[in-house]
This record gives C-alpha cells, sequence and structure tokens, in this order.
C-alpha cells in the first residue's frame, strides 16, 4: 500500500514496506511517553501562542464582541489607515523611538564599562559583594519602583528638598508632572534598576577568558587600560554584538511596566507610547480590530529590525543569532 | 617574577580610583532602599514633616502592625504566596518535562517539534488576542489565569534544554535498562542532575509570579483575587490612597498615614525576594549565561 512512498532499503535488497512501518511504529510505542510529553508542550503552544497569532487576522476585520469572530466582515486595511492618520501616530513614535534610543545609547554601553571596571577589581570578596548589591534592583517590581519614585520626586520628596537646600531652585518641581522631565526619569531609573543585572552576561563572558593572554600582555609591557581594551573586549565581543541585536530589535518595546507605572495625565505628551497606546485602545475603549492592527504593525517591524541588525553585526563581526 | 607582581604606582591609582566609584555604586544602589526602610519604621505622621534620611526619627512598628492587621493587603499577600508557589512548582515541572522530551535524539518528529517551538519566539503573543482568548476560556475572575497562561515558555525550555544535553547518555541508558521509564527517568535522574538549572528558571519563575501585577489587573475583577502587586499598582500608580484607606482596618493607630502604610506595605511585599535571591545568585549567574549565549 505504500510501495511508491518507500525507497527500497539498499542494504538488506527489499524490505517490505510494511515492516519498515511496523517497526516505525514499534519505535512509536516505544517512546509514546515521550511523545505525549512533547505533545503537551506542542498543545499549550497552540493554544496560547498559535490561536492568539490566528486571532491576530481581526486586524483585518470589523470584530465586536457581540458575535463571534467568524461573522465579523473583512475591512482590509482600514484600521491600518486610520492609525496613519491618528493624531496620536506622531506623538506616539517619537516617545517610542526617542525613549528606546536614549536607552541604547546610554544604557547599552553602560553596564559593558561597569563589567569592565568590576572585572579589574582585585579582592575577590568586595568583587561579589558589589555584585550581589548591584543585582538587588532587578528584584524589585517596577510598581515598587514607581512608588520609591513617586516618593522622591513628590513636592516634599528628598529631591526637591536637596535641591532646594543647596540652593539650585526656589520652589519645588512637580517632576512627574512636567513633560520636560519624563525621558530622563525614565533613562535614569532604567539605569538604576539594570545596571548590574545587565552587567552578569559581560562578566560571565570575562570570566571565559585565558589568563595566559592577560600575562602575555604584562610580559609585553601593556598597561590595565590597553589590557582592557585590547584583550578583555575583543573577547567579548561576540556577546556585545548578540545583545546588541536583541537591543534593536527591541527599539519598539518601551518597558510597558515602568511607563505604566510612571505616566499620568499631565505628562502624557511625552510618555506616550506604542505598548501604551496599544493597552490604552484595546483594553480601556474597547477597540479591539484597530488595537490588533497598531500591535501587528509593531511586531513585524519588530521582526525586520531583528533581522536587520543580525544581518549587520553578521557582516561586521561575524556574530549573529542565526 | 619579582616585576610582574610589582604595582606601579599608576595601578595602584587606578585600583584606588575604581574601588571608590564601585563603593559608590553600591551607595546609589542601596540608599534609595534604606530611605525607604527608615520612613516605614518612622512614625506616620512624624514622617510627613519630611527630612528623615538616614535612621528613623520616631521609630515606630505601627506601620507594619497595621499591614500584617488589614485584611485586605493580607488576602492580596495570601494570593500573592498562592500564585508563585504553585504558578512556579507546574512551571518548572512542564517545561522541564516537555524540554526533556525535546532533549532526546530518538523522539520521532524533533524538528518539527523544535520549528513550532521557535515561531513563538518570533511572534510574540499580542495583547488583544490574548485578552480574546483568555475571555473564551472562561479564565476571567479566576485563579487559574495566573497558572495555565504561564505553564510554559520556550525561552525556559531553552535553557533547559541546554543543560539536559550536557547529561551523559550512558546514565540515561543505565536506568532504562534497569526497567525506568521516561517519567521515573526525568523525575529520578534528570531533574536531580539539573538542579543549577531547576533553580534559576524557579528563581526567574518565581519573580515574574511576584512581580506580576498585570494579569491581576485586566483579567480579575474580584479584589479578593488580586495579589499585592496589582493593589500596590492601583494605589501607586493610580494614586488612589482610598484604596489604601478602605484597607486600613477599623480602630487603626492614629499616627498611621495612607503614605506610611503603603512605604510598609513595598518592605513587606519586597522583603522576600531581597532575602532569597543571593542564596541562588551562584545558580543564575549559570542559567543566565548558559541561556544566554547558547540559546
Amino acid at each position: 500500500m505504500n510501495a511508491n512512498a518507500e525507497a527500497p532499503s539498499p542494504a538488506s535488497g527489499m524490505v517490505p514496506g510494511s515492516e519498515r512501518r511496523k517497526s516505525w511504529l514499534r519505535k512509536l510505542y516505544r517512546q509514546r511517553y515521550l511523545q505525549v510529553m512533547a505533545l503537551l508542550g506542542v498543545a499549550w503552544m497552540i493554544i496560547f501562542n498559535y490561536i492568539p497569532m490566528y486571532w491576530t487576522t481581526i486586524a483585518f476585520r470589523d470584530y465586536d464582541i457581540l458575535r463571534p469572530m467568524s461573522e465579523a466582515p473583512w475591512v482590509g486595511l482600514t484600521h491600518f489607515k486610520e492609525f496613519f492618520q491618528d493624531d496620536y501616530l506622531w506623538p506616539v513614535i517619537r516617545n517610542t523611538l526617542g525613549m528606546s534610543l536614549l536607552k541604547l545609547i546610554i544604557n547599552f554601553p553602560l553596564p559593558i564599562v561597569f563589567a569592565l571596571l568590576l572585572n579589574e577589581v582585585r579582592s575577590l570578596r568586595f568583587k561579589k559583594s558589589i555584585q550581589t548589591i548591584s543585582y538587588l534592583p532587578h528584584f524589585l517590581s517596577w510598581v515598587i519602583l514607581g512608588g520609591i519614585l513617586a516618593n522622591w520626586l513628590a513636592d516634599v520628596g528628598i529631591v526637591n528638598q536637596i535641591l532646594m537646600g543647596l540652593g539650585f531652585i526656589n520652589e519645588p518641581i512637580f517632576y512627574l508632572a512636567e513633560p520636560n522631565y519624563f525621558w530622563s526619569i525614565v533613562v535614569a531609573s532604567d539605569l538604576w534598576k539594570e545596571l548590574g543585572w545587565s552587567a552578569i552576561i559581560y562578566l560571565a563572558a570575562m570570566s571565559g577568558v585565558s589568563p595566559d593572554l592577560y600575562e602575555a600582555a604584562t610580559m609585553d609591557g601593556a598597561g590595565r587600560f590597553q589590557k582592557m581594551w585590547r584583550i578583555t573586549l575583543p573577547c567579548i565581543k561576540g556577546t556585545i554584538a548578540i545583545l546588541f541585536i536583541l537591543a534593536v530589535s527591541g527599539l519598539l518595546n518601551s518597558n510597558f511596566d515602568q511607563i505604566l507605572v510612571l505616566r499620568n495625565s499631565l505628562n502624557e505628551s511625552t510618555s506616550s507610547v506604542i505598548d501604551i497606546y496599544i493597552y490604552q485602545v484595546g483594553i480601556l475603549d474597547s477597540r479591539f480590530s484597530y488595537s490588533a492592527a497598531v500591535n501587528l504593525l509593531k511586531s513585524l517591524i519588530a521582526l525586520g529590525l531583528l533581522l536587520g541588525a543580525n544581518q549587520i553585526t553578521k557582516r561586521l563581526n561575524g556574530t549573529s543569532l542565526f | 617574577m619579582f616585576s610582574l607582581n610589582r604595582r606601579t604606582v599608576g595601578e595602584a591609582a587606578f585600583d584606588w580610583v575604581n574601588n571608590l566609584l564601585m563603593l559608590i555604586i553600591c551607595f546609589a544602589t542601596l540608599y534609595p532602599i534604606w530611605n525607604v526602610l527608615v520612613n516605614a519604621f518612622n512614625d506616620g505622621t512624624d514622617a510627613m514633616r519630611g527630612g528623615i534620611y538616614w535612621w528613623p526619627r520616631q521609630f515606630s512598628l505601627d506601620n507594619f502592625k497595621t499591614v500584617f492587621e488589614s485584611n485586605g493587603i493580607m488576602t492580596a499577600m495570601g494570593v500573592t504566596v498562592a500564585k508563585t508557589v504553585v504558578g512556579t512548582v507546574v512551571h518548572v515541572l512542564f517545561t522541564a518535562m516537555v524540554a526533556y522530551a525535546y532533549s532526546r535524539r530518538e523522539l520521532i518528529g524533533r524538528t518539527v517539534y523544535m520549528v513550532i517551538g521557535t515561531i513563538t519566539m518570533l511572534f510574540p503573543g499580542a495583547l488583544i488576542p490574548t485578552f480574546l482568548l483568555i475571555r473564551d476560556l472562561g479564565m476571567i475572575d479566576h485563579f487559574s489565569v495566573y497558572i495555565i497562561p504561564a505553564l510554559f515558555s520556550f525561552f525556559d525550555l531553552i535553557i533547559f534544554l541546554s543543560f539536559f544535553r550536557e547529561i551523559p547518555d550512558g546514565l540515561i541508558e543505565a536506568a532504562e535498562i534497569d526497567g525506568a521509564g521516561d517519567f521515573t527517568v526525568l523525575f529520578r535522574i534528570v531533574l536531580p542532575v539539573s538542579m543549577p538549572v531547576v533553580a534559576t528558571i524557579a528563581l526567574f519563575h518565581g519573580v515574574y509570579q511576584w512581580n506580576d501585577y498585570f494579569t491581576g489587573m485586566i483579567y480579575i475583577n474580584n479584589t479578593d483575587l488580586q495579589p499585592i502587586q496589582t493593589f500596590l499598582f492601583r494605589v501607586v500608580a493610580q494614586a488612589s490612597s482610598n484604596q489604601m484607606i478602605s484597607a486600613m482596618p477599623s480602630g487603626v493607630a492614629t499616627n498611621v498615614t495612607s503614605q506610611s502604610l503603603k512605604l510598609a506595605t513595598m518592605i513587606v511585599t519586597t522583603a522576600p525576594i531581597v532575602i532569597v535571591y543571593p542564596f541562588l545568585q551562584r545558580y543564575f549567574v549559570r542559567g543566565f549565561m548558559i541561556g544566554s549565549i547558547k540559546g
């Protein structure tokens, strides 16, 4: 029945196809529990990843909760066009890219510098303690950090007290109510939270650098900075490249939690980003199709950025994600 | 040899400056937390005057007493503890189980399974389609919404996978010759020798569950089912001190303000993680490395 599907095995001449199928079935039966394990995972992914992927097609339909999705009329690119005509479009894109680029320029290289300097600390115990302390803020949630920041930046908060005490300002500034300060607050608080944590991976890569290289360099009369620049940094180049690819592909991902916690109606003009917009129109305004359209557009651009950054780093220094 | 060990003046100066810089970073990291701590241990009404920087001015435990006496806060804490414990245990077991199957070379269809998983990483779930799915599954206002949508993660599977591949085949084969089935091999052999990765994933997922306010915010309306982070989010971000005040038990000490109660709740919420993570540090540093470099 499957004679034309199966090529004859060259080793034993003609093994009948049904024999092969039998041994395949026997193999399958022997690993039935393994298959159950794998298929449970696949089933979860189908429900929680693939069904939502299919439901993303509501971006091309007019979906409302009164009818099942299959009855929602197709409307083509209407929702995408609507987004391009929305007054929020430019502020949202400017805020998203503005904050992401600031984070990429400032908060991407600083953990590398921190890791390089921490790597030069001679006392092992001191080094371990700094590491442990620097990881701490990563484990605080943005909700907690938002509470701390609201406290510090309030009119009677410590920042205003210090600045007034030193005579820099005469009256308290409402930092979270001033659109001008929002980006700085976001970049600075992100740095505070993730500096140590982001350095972990570079430190791990540095611990893999062969001590022979440093010894040879010392023999040749290289100083500390030269060793950092000519040995440590080139050795972690691959790690930096991979993290850079990931950072670029995340340019449209603002830190949703961070911004949701820090934003308010007064700083809206500088705090609205794509992720917040998708949440607002989708969950709060129940414009499901429109929100899904904006989200889809964002995902496609992010995928493009990932592939683009991957190509560029591959060409520049031969490292790539795939 | 002697000349190699001798440090020049420049080297010594560099070490001093570097160590000083590290101390400044540590201070900048710890001080904000210390500041919250001393304010939470200070009398609430007195703290409103401000100026508490290094040490409580009027030491008081009333804020914390109020937190532990508040039914609203304690219920939310209970939800958080339950979702973290149950969520982490089932996430680790389920993801490790699937990863173990994926790690076996004889698994029929392994390539297809890998492709199915990899695609999920390139197209992360969108907000609205996921929201509609969870609504249709009837998980709104149900405890399972914390557990089942977070049961599995393909990224975590890859971290498990890279550990499982390093387990010598002989170990598993020997167990199979002794008649152990796949589940026995997984739970008796593979998981016990993979404790570093189990600890890593458990910590990462535990922190996610503990800190997650979003699920509680969009899927839960019943305040008895909201976790502490959602409660705090409503207090912090929406500046609704009403919720804080309504969480205060009646007949509470009058020197407790909604602000001081908020700080104390924040401390109580954060303390468990801060106490646990240093003990798991050596595991997650290794887990992080393998997961990010090989993955």
